[in-house]
């Protein structure tokens, strides 16, 4: 069965707000459409117009030319259309055979769920397009990569004739990409529509066969992407000229700031999710932490920053003991944290901007007597920083959650570099931001090394590393297994992917 | 001249709203408890009351609330402890803990403040009165803190700690109600000793007429309710409380002590509440018998929900509380209608404050201007 989607002048606002202004779009059988935007562009709205979530305020929705109305979700999967989300909807604790017929199981007589029939579906999909996910294995067993199948085979179970995935490179190892994107042309091939959803300009021109770019809710741009340069559509997407390069002149290397002796971390289970890290920071240089999600970096930071109590081994921040500090204290020391999470660690979105960046020091004796604020001095403290660190906001008395993406992280970046830190611990902090946010965060990060300052930066997105650190350390399985020098000659990605994947042999480089 | 927009920002400020909260916080409200008396009155013509009868009951519950002299000091006398317990829940919700039991607290509060007064009855009015209440203040306190610290160090959870330690609390005061150096002398039911004469909470009104019952623990309610204000607003303790209950992970980032956060936040949830029982005891009761917490510790979890966990909020909905409690009676008396149903419609006000769907689906109008713009 082959399908096409047309959509014409969708528009939807929320409020004042338009998301989607006058979107046209088609989306033919066999084709891999590109769907290209920041953060707030649009795209989920989009995409959720499109799988019955929201129902559009003006404008039509054709399936092979005829007019449709959908409803909700249900509508949308029996006409066919299927989405596999950024963060998988799978019930961890069941199998994946469970998992592909869950809310359309076969049942044998009565409501006796039919299982062997489940796991015959699954191998057959499975084969078909080289899926290779074994029916009985327990979701919350399989790695990403085999979960996303899981995912892909659940809408092609659904009969699914249009494919939408949202961002579904973001949690997966450079070869897991490889091995999605022989799936995503075996379903092209056999005349499935694609949409694929992201941010990265390589994949798009790796794998889309046409592109639309969308910014502000509109459409700014649409073509081959394979004709069009990775400058002209990071243009189209961002509205201005975007360079790719940090500037940043060579590295001045210093003392050690940050020194982790030994360090080892255990979990309730006993299960060892740290393995015997050493490495130091100096000043004067970025060390970026490269790693697939999930491997001990989120653990690493909550151990350097004081998070988790209960390690082993031994940190020192300059000359001083830190190993039994807590994060106040470490904090008071010099330790300053971007967390990897800004809604869930950095923030409160309740919270004016004001009370987000006196979190963690209100209790100074700048800021506080005794008992009580003074919140005079803690807004003006705020709007200086809000000033410094290019924070937009008409007040700094708006909530937090009145921010864009990139204006809350960079509020949480002038929480963190506006008191002078020797030492940055930056978790993921260019995640979910725009493209001018990232630039200006990057230089902000850059300038706290060229200070003589040293930055922990970590972070999935291999780019980042790449392009910000001095040096780069891999971490797998909670160890870290490789480092490479950064500074004069770079190592190749797939160096460093390989050692993302667990592969040590013949890459580590001696340093 | 103060316009309007000014008087909203003032108005706003003091009662840390944010800038559109204001809906939220005072139309929702009004709202509900018109819905609430309207289901009330369509709960009485349901099980047969005629009209004429529904609109005596309701101008008897208006009258015995706020229409005399006496009306106006039941309803303050019946809103002390509601408020002063309130606060102490609705910080306990800005902490980002359930406290269910204010209860137990009031009860341990006041046998403790009732023991304290008739077995010093010897010391002078001023010091004894400070003394019970801060003796019932404190055994509240440190009631409310067995909950936290278990919360803080076992992590078991304060709604099943909280419920439980009322449990206890009742059998403590059947228990001690029965001991011989509590209970009354000559009497065979578990009631205790008197509080001394000089032991009571002087009155405020009993030149005007001596049946008047509003004491002086009103002050002690106003206070209350500005040193809560000040405390979430101005203090560090009360950032770090606010932070705590807002987004946990956050307060632990930026280097917050959660534990401390909930025992303190338990702890003066606690001595409200106990304050709340000793001056319940010393003001009014004149001592402790089973019962004497008469449920004001599940009224103050209403209060607080009503008042949002504010504490000008809370000072509102407590006098609302109180007034719908006094002019229920008056309203058994003249109409002939249940107190039932005052319990009623103060469960509806509740169900409509915690569900504010509802009422913005029967009143859109009321809140078409405060879409988000965000």
């Amino acid at each position: 069965m082959k399908m096409d989607i047309e959509l014409k002048g969708i528009t939807k606002r929320f409020g004042s707000v338009i998301a989607n202004d006058q979107i046209n779009l088609q989306i033919k059988a066999g084709e891999v459409l590109g769907l290209l935007g920041e953060n707030g562009a649009g795209k989920s709205t989009l995409m959720n117009i499109l799988s019955g979530l929201y129902a559009p305020d003006e404008g039509k929705l054709l399936i092979d030319g005829i007019e449709v109305n959908f409803r909700g979700p249900g509508d949308s999967i029996s006409a066919g259309i299927g989405m596999v989300h950024q963060h998988f909807m799978l019930v961890p604790i069941f199998s994946v055979a469970e998992n592909v017929v869950l809310g359309v199981e076969p049942v044998k007589t009565a409501d006796y769920l039919d299982l062997s029939k489940a796991r015959t579906l699954v191998n057959k999909i499975s084969s078909e397009y080289g899926l290779s996910v074994p029916p009985d294995a327990i979701i919350e067993d399989l790695p990403v990569g085999i979960q996303q199948k899981v995912e892909i085979i659940k809408v092609l179970f659904r009969e699914a004739n249009v494919i939408i995935f949202d961002e579904p490179t973001a949690v997966l190892t450079p070869s897991e990409v490889e091995d999605f994107f022989s799936i995503v042309r075996a379903l092209k091939a056999s005349g499935k529509a694609i949409v694929f959803i992201t941010h990265k300009l390589h994949e798009i021109k790796e794998i889309a066969d046409r592109v639309t770019v969308l910014r502000h809710g509109r459409i700014t741009g649409e073509g081959n992407p394979k004709r069009l340069t990775k400058e002209k559509l990071a243009e189209m997407m961002v509205g201005r000229q975007v360079s790719f390069t940090v500037n940043k002149i060579k590295s001045k290397i210093g003392h050690p700031i940050l020194k982790l002796d030994n360090v080892e971390l255990y979990t309730k289970d006993n299960e060892r999710v740290l393995k015997n890290i050493n490495f130091s920071i100096n000043a004067g240089e970025i060390v970026g932490v490269a790693g697939i999600q999930g491997n001990g970096q989120t653990e690493l930071i909550e151990v350097i920053t004081g998070l988790r109590k209960n390690y082993a081994g031994e940190m020192f921040l300059g000359e001083l003991d830190i190993t039994k500090a807590n994060a106040r204290q470490r904090h008071i020391a010099g330790m300053a944290h971007i967390p990897e999470d800004r809604h869930k660690f950095g923030m409160v979105e309740n919270f004016s901007i004001t009370e987000n960046i006196i979190i963690n020091n209100y209790y100074e004796n700048s800021i506080s007597n005794f008992i009580t604020i003074n919140w005079k001095k803690a807004r003006s403290i705020a709007e200086l920083l809000c000033e410094e660190f290019d924070v937009r906001t008409p007040s700094v008395e708006l909530n937090g959650k009145s921010l864009s993406g990139g204006n809350q992280q960079k509020m949480v970046v002038a929480r963190e570099l506006g008191r002078k830190p020797r030492i940055v611990i930056a978790a993921q902090p260019t995640r979910g931001v725009d493209v001018g946010s990232i630039e200006y965060i990057h230089s902000r990060l850059v300038q706290s090394r060229d200070d003589g300052n040293g930055v922990l930066l970590v972070s999935s997105e291999l780019d980042e590393i790449i392009s910000l650190s001095d040096r780069i350390l891999v971490m797998y399985d909670g160890s870290i297994v490789a480092e490479f020098d950064n500074t004069d000659a770079k190592p190749k990605r797939n160096q460093i992917g390989l050692a993302m994947a667990g592969s040590t042999e013949e890459i580590y480089n001696d340093h | 001249m103060i316009t309007k927009s000014t008087f909203r920002k003032t108005a706003a400020d003091l009662l840390m709203l944010q800038q559109g909260a204001y809906r939220d916080a005072i139309v929702l409200p009004i709202i509900a408890i018109a819905t609430a008396l309207l289901i009330g009155a369509l709960i009485m013509t349901a099980t047969g009351v005629d009209i004429d009868t529904i609109g005596r009951s309701f101008s008897a519950l208006g009258y015995g609330a706020f229409g005399s002299i006496n009306a106006i000091s039941e309803t303050f006398t019946a809103a002390i402890p509601l408020i002063l317990a309130g606060l102490g829940i609705g910080l306990g919700f800005r902490a980002g803990l359930f406290n269910i039991g204010a209860e137990g607290q009031i009860i341990i509060g006041g046998l403790l403040a009732v023991i304290f007064s008739f077995t010093f009855s010897d010391l002078p009015t001023i010091v004894l009165v400070t003394f019970t209440l801060i003796v019932g203040s404190l055994a509240g306190a440190a009631y409310a803190g067995i909950a936290g610290v278990l919360r803080a160090v076992t992590g078991a959870h304060e709604v099943i700690l909280t419920i439980m330690l009322n449990l206890i609390s009742y059998r403590i005061l059947d228990y001690a109600l029965r001991q011989p150096f509590i209970q009354k002398d000559g009497r065979s039911d578990p009631i205790s000793k008197s509080v001394p004469g000089n032991g009571q909470l002087p009155k405020l009104l009993d030149w005007i007429d001596p049946n008047l019952r509003l004491h002086v623990g009103v002050f002690l309610m106003l206070g209350a309710v500005i040193l809560l204000w000040w405390l979430i607003k101005k203090s560090k303790m009360g950032f770090a409380i606010r932070t705590n209950g807002e987004n946990s992970h956050a307060a632990l980032y930026a280097g917050m002590n959660p534990k401390m956060v909930i025992i303190g936040s338990m702890a003066i949830a606690g001595g409200l509440a106990g304050l709340a029982g000793a001056v319940q005891i010393s003001g009014v009761l004149e001592r402790a018998s089973p019962g004497f917490s008469a449920g004001i510790g599940f009224d103050a979890i209403a209060v607080a929900l009503l008042g949002r966990s504010h504490p000008i909020g809370i000072l509102f909905a407590g006098i609302l509380f109180g007034g719908l409690e006094a002019g229920g009676r008056q309203m058994q008396i003249d109409a002939g209608v249940s107190i039932d149903l005052i319990s009623i419609i103060q469960a509806l006000v509740v169900v409509f404050i915690a569900a504010p769907l509802i009422i913005r689906t029967i009143t859109p109008w009321a809140f078409s201007k405060n879409k988000r713009t965000s």
